[in-house]
């Protein structure tokens, strides 16, 4: 009988810890999902380039993250990116002339959705679009531009 | 040169016999499984015990070194292009999609697998099997089910326990030893890291598990009933352990990346 107990004991002691690993593992070492809302509703946005955008990134408005993307498309027709993403329904009162840019965390970090409010005093509604979009700024495109500037105020000095 | 071809023959023949009786076993075992999960708890949480409790010393002092090497590692590296604040990202994609879950079935080969197979290989030279099944019980059953399921049940957590560790491993010796700041070590794993990473590191986990019970008890059950017998065994389940849990670590990475 006490040979049993201990074996049970040690058994209970090492599940639970097993448990408690698990537990840790997928609450601690991944991303905190901090954004839950109760009802949401859908935006679409067109982009001429997301960069490296893809679902789950958040949406943010003045840093606090307010929305997620939810799907990511390409539009055969008019050639641009698709963006569908979910604001939080108590954020009803972004106006409709908002500008949605693509932006990067930290010089090599992921991207996200910025918002950047408009004055209008129509709101944003489910299934509404963001009609001022800024594009995701290409690294290479950037030194690009900033390449032929350079070499042309040279010609510009002579 | 005609004697030589009916060698080979032979030997992949044997070969495919080996492999199919494998499966069959592995088909039995299952079968049984419910029932004795049901019916024999008991036994099972004695297996438990024994392949997952007493495995926690050596699966917590290893877990913690190679979290700690690992950050050593990325430090030493990372820090040469000042992202210093990657180190635990580094030690955690290694632990939670590799290292955890290879180094425990690996531990768990050396530490519980051989005890299954000398265990059952002893039972089997002394004829403790062959008793069984004179008293109509099923050594299958009742002796080889048990220490499967123990196996297959104590791995998801031994790897979980020792990802966690090793992430403390890592903990301690970047935060603590190289002052990378706290709060953008934990930030940038909770930012890197996925669910779904943790999920492939628990599927790995449970596969390795089956395989490296069903491989531990098999070649206990089919041990050449002498010492040497016993000893040879040992050997191949560790061998044979490390081969398949090395292939299929890479056949489900490449699956799932």
């Amino acid at each position: 009988m006490r040979q049993t107990r201990s074996v049970e004991i040690g058994t209970g002691l090492f599940v639970l810890l097993g448990m408690s690993s698990l537990f840790f593992l997928t609450t601690q070492t991944t991303g905190r999902d901090d954004f839950k809302a109760e009802s949401v509703y859908t935006v679409e946005a067109r982009f001429e380039n997301i960069g490296s955008l893809r679902t789950r990134a958040p949406v943010t408005m003045s840093g606090v993250t307010i929305g997620r993307v939810t799907k990511v498309a390409f539009d055969a027709t008019t050639l641009e990116a698709v963006v569908h993403f979910v604001i939080d329904a108590q954020y009803d009162q972004i106006p409709d002339d908002t500008d949605a840019s693509i932006l990067t965390s930290g010089i090599l970090g992921s991207q996200y959705i910025g918002l950047q409010a408009g004055g209008s005093d129509m709101y944003l509604e489910d299934g509404s679009e963001i009609l001022f979009t800024q594009s995701a700024i290409v690294l290479e495109n950037l030194i690009g531009k900033f390449l032929v500037n350079a070499g042309s105020s040279d010609e510009d000095s002579d | 040169m005609k004697q030589t071809f009916t060698d080979l023959r032979n030997n992949f023949v044997e070969f495919l016999r080996t492999f199919g009786a494998f499966q069959l076993f592995f088909l039995r075992l299952l079968r049984y499984s419910p029932a004795i999960l049901t019916t024999r708890m008991g036994l099972v949480i004695k297996q438990v015990h024994n392949a997952g409790a007493q495995s926690l010393v050596i699966i917590m002092v290893c877990g913690l070194f190679v979290g700690a090497v690992l950050a050593l590692q990325a430090y030493s590296n990372m820090s040469k292009f000042n992202a210093e604040d990657w180190t635990g990202v580094a030690a955690a994609f290694a632990l939670v999609k590799e290292l955890g879950p290879v180094m425990t079935a690996l531990l768990f080969a050396g530490r519980a697998g051989t005890a299954l197979t000398s265990e059952i290989g002893l039972m089997k030279a002394t004829d403790q099997l062959s008793a069984m099944e004179m008293m109509a019980v099923n050594p299958v059953r009742r002796v080889l089910v048990p220490r499967f399921l123990g196996g297959v049940i104590a791995m998801p957590f031994l790897a979980a326990i020792f990802s966690a560790i090793g992430m403390y491993g890592a903990h301690l010796i970047g935060v603590e030893v190289f002052q990378v700041d706290v709060g953008s070590f934990w930030q940038q794993i909770q930012l890197t890291v996925e669910i779904s990473d943790v999920n492939e590191g628990i599927i790995k986990s449970v596969v390795f598990g089956v395989a490296a019970s069903l491989i531990a008890v098999w070649e206990g059950y089919n041990t050449v009933p002498t010492a040497e017998g016993v000893g040879h065994a040992t050997t191949r389940t560790v061998v044979i352990t490390a081969i398949t849990v090395l292939v299929f670590d890479f056949m489900i990475t490449a699956a799932m990346i």
